[in-house]
């Protein structure tokens, strides 16, 4: 079990979540909602590179190509006329299952330092596809409406989405908490540890972390989804590489390799930046020796610095 | 598509590829004598270029600017070098991407903080300006020759630097074998310090070189960096031979394919689409290139690791 | 499940070949264990021991010559295929994970031969079907009071029985030990023979070792390697009378 610190903070979270709807209406300040909202999108796609990374030590550096196909999965559709939420969902799982899948097919076969190489490089080959195809708005990037679910579920409202991310975000956690204590994941967790001892024993590694690539980038595809919901608005920006470098850093500063971890490092990481921002522009600068420094110094990230037992937590 | 036209795309394939040997031979050497993933390596490429084109609106002279560089990107990297890379040598991969991730958004914003978001302009200088009718009714600019000709003689300075010397053999030892060297009593320090800033100057000196034909603007290495990166998976860390190999061919497909491709693909679609589509495809060829090498020879064309 | 009606060697390998570069690390071997044997490979450092034992494994990948186990071809499958098919190893240079508790590392191989692992529900380390077995396993080669340690944290020792268990684990029918006494003292290195004379008759085995004591105790048959090639195969008598192997190998020890 966890240290009860780390249970009350992840109560009090959840609570302070479900509330931040109906406190923004009544303080005006609905500015907020939408910031959190956010958070919880970019909190569900550091949950999907933690399978990746925390856990398989697979260290992808194109996981951003998925926040741009279920993103583009709604723009296009709906380009099209289709705004039917079910069918944009559908089509953002289905698109990111089968990128994952290829991509994964190319870069698994790697190690090491390739790896890391060849899953940069596939996905800014998406970005400069997304660029080049200026039916979508290429370089510009396109305008979107909101899918349309049922008629008594207006995702127009924004108080509507903020739930529905909220779900998401839960049930991704469930997910993953499910996922990391299974035979599955043993597997993963296995060959990251020592890879040629799995196949000794007689695991076919490469298909198994194959599958959990395709998972890993199927929840990072609804994220888009939703992001593409949330923005109303989709661009190449969503798929290039450095997108993957701040969800990397997200996972980092919360905690790889435990469950809620990402989900704190992303809250801080845009809390962070919100705050800076607003002081400069150039805040970047200051961002990136820090970033440098918690390479060095906070390895363990915000959540795996608290007290409470170590891997498979929860 | 006229053959004289090809010819043209072809050279300055080359040429392009020449920009990124420059880049690609440090990040190699790096890689494969220290192990380490260095994504900085695209900023002192743009690092390069922006103190040569600020020595040059200075003072007007690009002999200036180069002398001038040169040293300053030695600094540059040995100051990086010292602060940051040191203390990545231990550590896993993963953490190595995400510092030097670190050190790219604080060079980005640094040279947007000095020098301005917008490009900086830089001249081709007068001395090297004009075309040249090598072969007749088709004027090649002198400036292309003369990156090619830099290049190739960047690629005979190393190739004699790291076959003939000392330190080269000790650069050769280290890439196939660097537990060994370090087990010698070799100061790896020291050579590491020689490798880094040396990468850092010949990263420099391709961005000096590009700063007057592609924009000088923040953000301007990562485009290269990622090249280099296929360009040292096909081509095999560690490898220089491999790296210059790659380089051409990577150049050639980036050139010769975005000229090419949107004739071709104007057979198929409208003018307009093809045009845009042109581009992305044939970066999507280089990595279609970089993923069957990988298929079939995982430790790249020319792999200098044996051990 | 050994069948009843199958004669012959459970291995049997012939005309295998395998050079890197200019060296010729096995040289148009033969050899063959028979069930329920152990057939011990000796031989001095180079001899290629660990490069055999790698093909037969499936580690490395032969230049030509045929393996053949338990009545069927395995020269093309891969690693994990052969370990399917009943053949473990054990690793001169300890292979084990790590970051995990002693009797997480065994029920990983037990988790390995029970049927596939694409199961995302329920958690692995309560499973009774892996935990039981794996608890068995670490009672029998002595390990049962480590079983919660983390890996890296037991003795050098231990970890070579960790190994064993291991291999043991994964229900195999040969057994492939790659040196399972290096590094060890003179008294594990007694109490590891003892394993194995234990177990010996229900593994057949193939046994690389460098202890001449244990070699001579426990072998039924032993084959000398030199250079890639097997300059004599016999009785642990025949080996010892044989002068060839004498000049080349157990002069340098006598």
């Amino acid at each position: 079990m966890m240290s009860r610190a780390k249970i009350l903070c992840l109560l009090i979270g959840f609570l302070v979540l479900v509330a931040i709807p109906p406190a923004t209406t009544a303080l005006d300040a609905d500015f907020y909602m939408g910031l959190a909202a956010r958070m919880m999108i970019f909190a569900i796609a550091a949950v999907s590179l933690d399978l990746l990374l925390g856990y398989g030590g697979m260290v992808s550096f194109g996981h951003a190509a998925y926040l741009g196909t279920g993103s583009y999965a709604v723009a296009i559709l709906a380009f099209y006329g289709i705004t039917d939420g079910f069918l944009q969902f559908a089509v953002a799982v289905g698109a990111s299952a089968l990128v994952a899948l290829i991509i994964g097919f190319i870069c698994l076969r790697t190690k090491g330092v390739y790896f890391i190489m060849i899953t940069l490089a596939l996905t800014q080959m998406l970005y400069f596809l997304g660029i080049s195809l200026e039916e979508y708005g290429g370089d510009d990037g396109i305008n979107t409406d909101r899918s349309e679910f049922f008629e008594w579920f207006d995702l127009g409202d924004d108080t509507n989405l903020y739930y529905l991310i909220l779900f998401f975000l839960v049930l991704s956690l469930w997910i993953s908490w499910r996922l990391i204590n299974s035979r599955f994941s043993m597997v993963i967790r296995g060959s990251q540890s020592n890879d040629d001892r799995m196949q000794a024993i007689g695991f076919p590694t490469f298909r198994y972390k194959l599958t959990m690539f395709v998972i890993a980038g199927v929840i990072c595809g609804v994220a888009g989804f939703l992001l593409a919901n949330l923005t109303e608005f989709v661009t190449p920006e969503y798929m290039h590489w450095f997108r993957s470098g701040e969800i990397m850093i997200m996972v980092l500063v919360g905690g790889m390799g435990t469950l809620f971890g990402p989900v704190f490092g992303a809250i801080a990481y845009l809390l962070f930046e919100e705050v800076i921002s607003d002081f400069t522009e150039h805040w970047m600068i200051i961002f990136g020796p820090i970033l440098v420094l918690l390479v060095l110094f906070a390895r363990k990230g915000v959540w795996g610095m608290l007290p409470g037992r170590e891997r498979g937590d929860d | 598509m006229s053959l004289l036209l090809l010819l043209e795309q072809t050279l300055n394939g080359i040429q392009f590829g020449v920009f990124l040997f420059m880049i690609s031979a440090g990040l190699t050497l790096v890689l494969g004598i220290m192990n380490v993933v260095n994504l900085a390596h695209g900023s002192f490429y743009m690092l390069g270029a922006y103190y040569a084109a600020t020595i040059m609106a200075w003072t007007g002279s690009f002999i200036l600017a180069l002398v001038i560089m040169l040293p300053a990107m030695l600094i540059t990297g040995i100051v990086v070098e010292v602060l940051v890379l040191r203390t990545m040598y231990e550590r896993d991969h993963m953490d190595q991407v995400l510092a030097t991730f670190g050190l790219i958004l604080f060079f980005n914003e640094a040279v947007r903080m000095i020098w301005g978001a917008e490009s900086m302009p830089m001249d081709i200088p007068a001395f090297l300006s004009g075309h040249v009718d090598f072969i007749p009714d088709a004027p090649y600019p002198i400036f292309h020759i003369a990156i090619i000709i830099a290049g190739l003689l960047v690629a005979a300075l190393l190739y004699v630097m790291i076959t003939r010397s000392r330190t080269g053999m000790l650069i050769r030892a280290g890439a196939s074998n660097r537990p060994m060297v370090g087990a010698l009593g070799v100061n790896i320090r020291m050579l590491y310090m020689v490798v880094f800033g040396m990468g850092a100057v010949l990263a420099g000196f391709s961005g000096l070189m590009a700063g007057p034909i592609l924009s000088v603007e923040p953000g301007m290495g990562e485009d290269m960096l990622i090249l280099a990166f296929v360009v040292i998976v096909i081509g095999g860390i560690g490898s220089i031979r491999g790296a210059v190999v790659a380089s051409i061919i990577v150049g050639i497909f980036e050139t010769v394919g975005r000229s090419i491709l949107p004739a071709l693909l104007t057979q198929l679609m409208s003018s307009d689409a093809a045009q845009s589509m042109g581009p992305a495809m044939s970066s999507m060829l280089i990595y279609i290139f970089m993923a069957a090498v990988l298929f079939f020879r995982p430790e790249g064309l020319f792999p200098a690791r044996t051990g | 499940m050994t069948d009843p009606i199958l004669k012959g060697p459970i291995l049997k390998v012939q005309g295998l070949n395998k050079h890197f570069g200019g060296v010729v690390a096995t040289d148009n071997l033969d050899f063959d264990v028979e069930p329920g044997e152990i057939h011990a490979v000796i031989g001095p450092n180079g001899a290629g021991k660990t490069t055999f034992v790698a093909q037969i494994a499936g580690m490395i990948k032969s230049d030509s010559g045929s393996i053949m186990f338990d009545g069927g071809e395995i020269a093309g499958l891969s690693a994990h295929a052969r370990s399917r098919r009943g053949l473990a190893r054990s690793f001169q240079i300890t292979s084990i994970f790590k970051e995990f508790t002693v009797i997480e590392n065994v029920a990983m191989s037990i988790q390995a031969h029970d049927g596939h692992s694409f199961r995302f529900w329920r958690r692995a380390n309560t499973d009774p079907a892996l935990m039981d077995p794996a608890r068995a396993l670490l009672d029998r080669v002595g390990l049962g009071a480590r079983a919660e340690i983390v890996a890296s944290n037991l003795a050098h020792g231990e970890q070579r029985q960790l190994e064993i268990a291991m291999a043991l684990a994964t229900g195999p029918k040969l057994l492939l030990l790659d040196e399972p006494t290096a590094g060890m003292g003179p008294e594990d290195s007694q109490s590891m023979a003892a394993f194995l004379r234990d177990i010996k008759g229900e593994y057949s085995m193939l046994l690389i070792e460098h202890d001449m004591d244990t070699v001579f105790a426990l072998a039924d048959r032993i084959t000398v390697l030199v250079y890639g090639r097997a300059i004599a195969t016999g009785t642990p008598e025949e080996i010892r009378g044989n002068d060839e192997v004498r000049a080349a190998y157990l002069g340098e020890e006598a």
